[in-house]
């Protein structure tokens, strides 16, 4: 069966003040329908434009998607109209943002906020939407959800504006949810519940979600396949137990290592990776990631490694095997 | 237990932020109970974590500590040395001796002064040497947190994040303290730049023989640099215990719930756990829940946790904890 | 020991990329400014005009009573023409121009100092002593300046002496203008001034340096102040113009700088009654002062764009 989504050779840039930004280089994944795939990479990576590009809402300028083509359902969206993509975008695809305080309208009531998305794009009622939405506050779990419809966004608290966010992307049943950082600026026991929620959801709506994170035990948790990306490149893409039993490029392993785990001790110095994440400002003529890599070979400097099968149903963007230390 | 002295002694800490209204004269309506009642020892050369999420009052405790907040309530012993007894001017030279690290690295350094101006400063303020003597040590402490001796001009927007954040690290160690208040210190940074950060403070720990208290949200990093951990729910301490037992055999309901709740990088392991998921929000603090603050989202409350605050007590050796029911 | 410096300049090391101080920054930052440049041009330009002109023409040129002369429209001799006592403007316009300058510019001086203080303290301490200063404050704003202006510069105009400095006399009133002007206009700055220590004094690097130990006046002159430069310099600068104008406002009404000092004010006012007959009286004051307070706002402008903090970490 096809992908529900299939992002192919996608190229952004951005114009800005010091120079062009090389934001996404030649990125490529796809998902399939109820599929969750985990987006991560540190700040900079440019996961977060790559799916403000699938679904349009890249400036154009200072941006400019150079090339490259993203299907969905078969219909490429890079060359819809604006009027075509805004149908779709909170319909069939819907996205949850990181700061739920500045994606709500602070001067209307969320119950209005919700329902505004079904009256538009499904041709509901008002009394129907308005039945509706509070349903859906009820399985997002607010408390006493017909009475909260009329509040404003401040009158919550940061993780139930973020669930109202949710609710409010699920009001019209899309087929992809996108959520980029929905949890990374709140506490660890509300992420856990947020998590849940989505678990449970996605599972009755068979839904696909594309979750970015610059967390990897989170996609842990939720990914069925995950994607690391660096400096605007697609490093690695493996099933997520396949990533974690085994990751085979450079920077996926540096990261796992680096992080300590709650479940773990270490005695030693943890794992540490030299230098900075990059910012973009030019294209590297072999591998972006070749200053920190402790691997690097000759080719390295000079080639940059396509993103290309390493196992099963696994890629990874390197010349080198991590395991044996020696040129594939 | 105490062949360590304490070198820090905190004894019943609370800091209220007054909640006024009015034009003229500001009338006061209520208080913020930011930390309401906190009690801890340091000891010499360990590192003490102080975890909890937001809005618990781990930031406040810090700064109360340190006296950059005046303490509502209560006291801190500096070796012995009641804080909030001293005079202004032998507070201020008091504080040679104990310093911080601020979790923001593009706020801590003033964008004016040049990098060479901001480490010099401790050494300025302590007259601690002429300027021949602080340049030289300038060099010396930048090299110890790894940053190019050549750079000692410039300015601070002309270093990346974590490089900032170990020019802070060097700043705090001029004056050569011996006791530093870590206020997350890596939050801030990319991963992959943590561990650079949290391996330069451990070694600086060992070389001279510093004191921290770690004040953090991320208990994985919480784990491996700290030797006892005391976990922070609205403005209390509700465990206080040696890393490993905290770890693996956390005693009070909320510190069960926390350590669930933290998402572990193995998707075999992280999938098949037990969890506790904490229901609703954290309280807010200037309306805390009546007896133990944790009640309302307890699975295991009951009558009594409602009415009466629970203390900390010692509920195994090292081990403490507020609950009635432990 | 892994050396992270190196590597973390690898990638800027291989662009080439030159370090600036915040000063070299905020100067490319004011010359892609154009207004700002033909500003400063302008300013530059009039300057000169009244202070190298003094070297063509003597005051005594400026207060040259010539009767026969006496309203004459411009011509080869006279070339802004001549007033009612038969006196050349150009030459006035010289002289009478340094004095509005020097007013402007050292009345402004008082009102930055006067504001700096008052909201540096109000900002710094907070509590009582901000309430009573803003109070005092806004209850100053609410006075009219003009009024305020008239009232002061009547009550303090008699019996102040004349006095000479660098060779040039000047009339007691100046010195009482430029205090007068400088008294009533240091509220906005002041205002300005404590919002910005209010909030610099929670700051992460000023929180390090009470830490460190370092003493209030030292957090105040090297923390707080050097990083609130940018919009004193600002409103200083747009201050000037103010300060020229309010001059001109009651010079014109006949309150300011008494004749035969000149000042571009109150050769306006002698024009008033000969608004048609003899135009060139006020047309030439009129537009030097309309050309030195356009000139300083491009410059201020520019100065408020090249010196945003917000910017200050962009590297070009």
């Amino acid at each position: 069966m096809s992908p529900l989504l299939d992002v192919n050779d996608l190229v952004v840039r951005f114009s800005t003040v010091a120079g062009r930004v090389h934001a996404v280089n030649s990125a490529s994944f796809s998902v399939d329908r109820g599929e969750t795939l985990g987006v991560v990479g540190e700040s900079g990576c440019g996961k977060s434009v790559t799916v403000l590009s699938v679904v349009g809402l890249i400036q154009q300028p200072p941006g400019e998607i150079v090339s490259g083509e993203v299907l969905y359902e078969g219909r490429d969206l890079l060359q819809l109209s604006e009027q075509e993509m805004s149908q779709i975008r909170g319909r069939d695809i819907a996205m949850v943002f990181q700061d739920p305080m500045s994606s709500l309208n602070p001067v209307l009531t969320i119950g209005r906020q919700i329902s505004e998305t079904m009256t538009v794009h499904l041709g509901m009622s008002r009394e129907e939407a308005r039945a509706r939405a509070i349903e859906l506050l009820d399985v997002m779990g607010i408390p006493e959800p017909a009475e909260r419809y009329d509040d404003y966004p401040h009158q919550f608290s940061g993780g139930m504006r973020q669930r109202v966010m949710i609710a409010s992307a699920l009001a019209c049943s899309p087929s992809l949810l996108i959520a980029d950082e929905p949890t990374t600026a709140l506490d660890v026991t509300i992420q856990a519940q947020l998590i849940d929620l989505v678990r449970d959801l996605r599972d009755r709506l068979d839904m696909a979600i594309i979750w970015i994170t610059h967390n990897l035990a989170v996609v842990a948790e939720l990914a069925d396949r995950v994607c690391v990306m660096y400096a605007g490149f697609i490093v690695e893409e493996a099933d997520v137990f396949d990533l974690f039993a085994e990751p085979l490029h450079p920077y996926t392993l540096s990261l796992l290592k680096s992080v300590p785990r709650i479940d773990q001790v270490i005695d030693e110095e943890l794992f540490a990776v030299p230098g900075s994440p990059p910012d973009c400002l030019w294209l590297p003529r072999g591998c972006p990631f070749v200053p920190r890599c402790r691997f690097a070979v000759r080719r390295c400097h000079q080639e940059a490694p396509p993103l290309r099968e390493v196992g099963p149903a696994h890629r990874a963007a390197c010349w080198v095997d991590v395991g044996t230390g020696r040129e594939r | 237990m105490s062949q360590q002295q304490a070198l820090v002694e905190v004894r019943d800490l609370k800091k209220h932020f007054p909640m006024t209204r009015g034009i003229l004269i500001q009338r006061k309506v209520g208080a913020v109970r930011a930390v309401d009642g906190v009690s801890f020892d340091i000891r010499r050369g360990e590192t003490l974590g102080l975890v909890g999420e937001s809005g618990c009052g781990k930031t406040t405790t810090g700064n109360t500590i340190l006296q950059l907040l005046r303490p509502t309530e209560g006291k801190v012993l500096f070796d012995g040395v009641d804080l909030s007894e001293l005079s202004g001017e032998e507070l201020r030279l008091l504080r040679q001796r104990m310093q911080m690290i601020f979790q923001d690295p593009y706020a801590c350094l003033n964008p004016r002064w040049t990098v060479a101006r901001i480490i010099g400063e401790p050494m300025r303020v302590h007259r601690m040497a002429g300027r021949k003597e602080r340049m030289r040590r300038v060099k010396e402490l930048l090299e110890l947190v790894q940053i190019n001796r050549a750079h000692i001009n410039r300015y601070p927007h002309e270093f990346s994040g974590g490089q900032r954040q170990r020019i802070g690290v060097a700043r705090a160690l001029a004056s050569e303290p011996e006791f530093i208040v870590c206020d997350e210190p890596v939050s801030a940074l990319d991963v992959s730049i943590q561990a650079q950060v949290v391996n330069l403070l451990e070694r600086l720990q060992d070389k001279f023989g510093l004191t921290y208290l770690f004040i953090a949200h991320d208990l994985g990093m919480v784990r491996h640099i700290c030797d006892r951990v005391a976990v922070m729910y609205c403005g209390v301490i509700v465990e206080l215990a040696d890393r490993d037992p905290l770890y693996e055999e956390p005693l009070h309901p909320y510190s069960q719930g926390l350590l669930s709740a933290v998402p572990i990088p193995d998707p075999a392991k992280t999938r098949a756990r037990q969890r506790i998921v904490l229901p609703g929000d954290p309280p807010n603090p200037a309306d805390p829940p009546s007896g133990c603050r944790f009640h309302t989202r307890c699975r295991i409350a009951q009558e009594r946790c409602r009415e009466e605050a629970p203390s900390l007590r010692e509920a195994a050796p090292g081990h403490w904890v507020a609950c009635h029911l432990v | 020991m892994i050396d992270t410096e190196r590597t973390d300049h690898v990638w800027q090391e291989d662009r080439g990329q030159r370090s600036f101080t915040p000063a070299q920054m905020a100067f490319r930052r004011f010359v892609r400014h154009k207004m700002a440049l033909v500003g400063a041009g302008l300013l530059i330009a009039l300057i000169l005009y009244v202070s190298a002109g003094s070297l063509f023409y003597s005051e005594e040129n400026a207060n040259y009573v010539d009767l026969r002369a006496r309203l004459s429209p411009p011509s080869w001799e006279h070339p802004f023409g001549t007033d009612l006592a038969g006196r050349d403007l150009l030459a006035r316009t010289i002289y009478g121009g340094q004095i509005s300058v020097i007013i402007g510019l050292l009345a402004v001086v008082v009102s930055v100092v006067v504001g700096v203080l008052i909201g540096a303290v109000a900002g710094f301490y907070g509590g009582w002593v901000d309430a009573v200063l803003m109070r005092f404050t806004e209850a100053v704003f609410n006075i009219p300046q003009l009024f305020l202006l008239i009232v002061l510069a009547k009550f303090f105009a008699e019996g102040v002496p004349t006095f000479e400095i660098l060779g040039r006399t000047f009339s007691g009133s100046v010195v009482i203008i430029i205090v007068v002007i400088g008294l009533t206009s240091w509220m906005y700055l002041a205002r300005i001034v404590r919002s910005n220590f209010l909030s610099l004094k929670e700051q992460d690097f000023v929180k390090a340096a009470r830490c460190t130990g370092a003493r209030d006046l030292a957090i105040i002159t090297g923390h707080i102040l050097p990083n609130t430069m940018a919009p004193i310099i600002v409103s200083a600068t747009l201050q000037v113009a103010n300060a020229i104008l309010a001059e001109a406002y009651i010079s014109f009404l006949g309150m300011g700088v008494q004749p035969p000092t000149a000042t571009w004010g109150n050769m306006l006012n002698e024009a008033y009654n000969h608004l048609e007959g003899a135009p060139w009286m006020w047309f030439f004051p009129g537009t030097l002062i309309l050309v030195i307070v356009l000139a300083i706002n491009f410059l201020g402008d520019g100065l408020r764009d090249a010196l945003d903090p917000h910017s200050l970490a962009q590297a070009d």
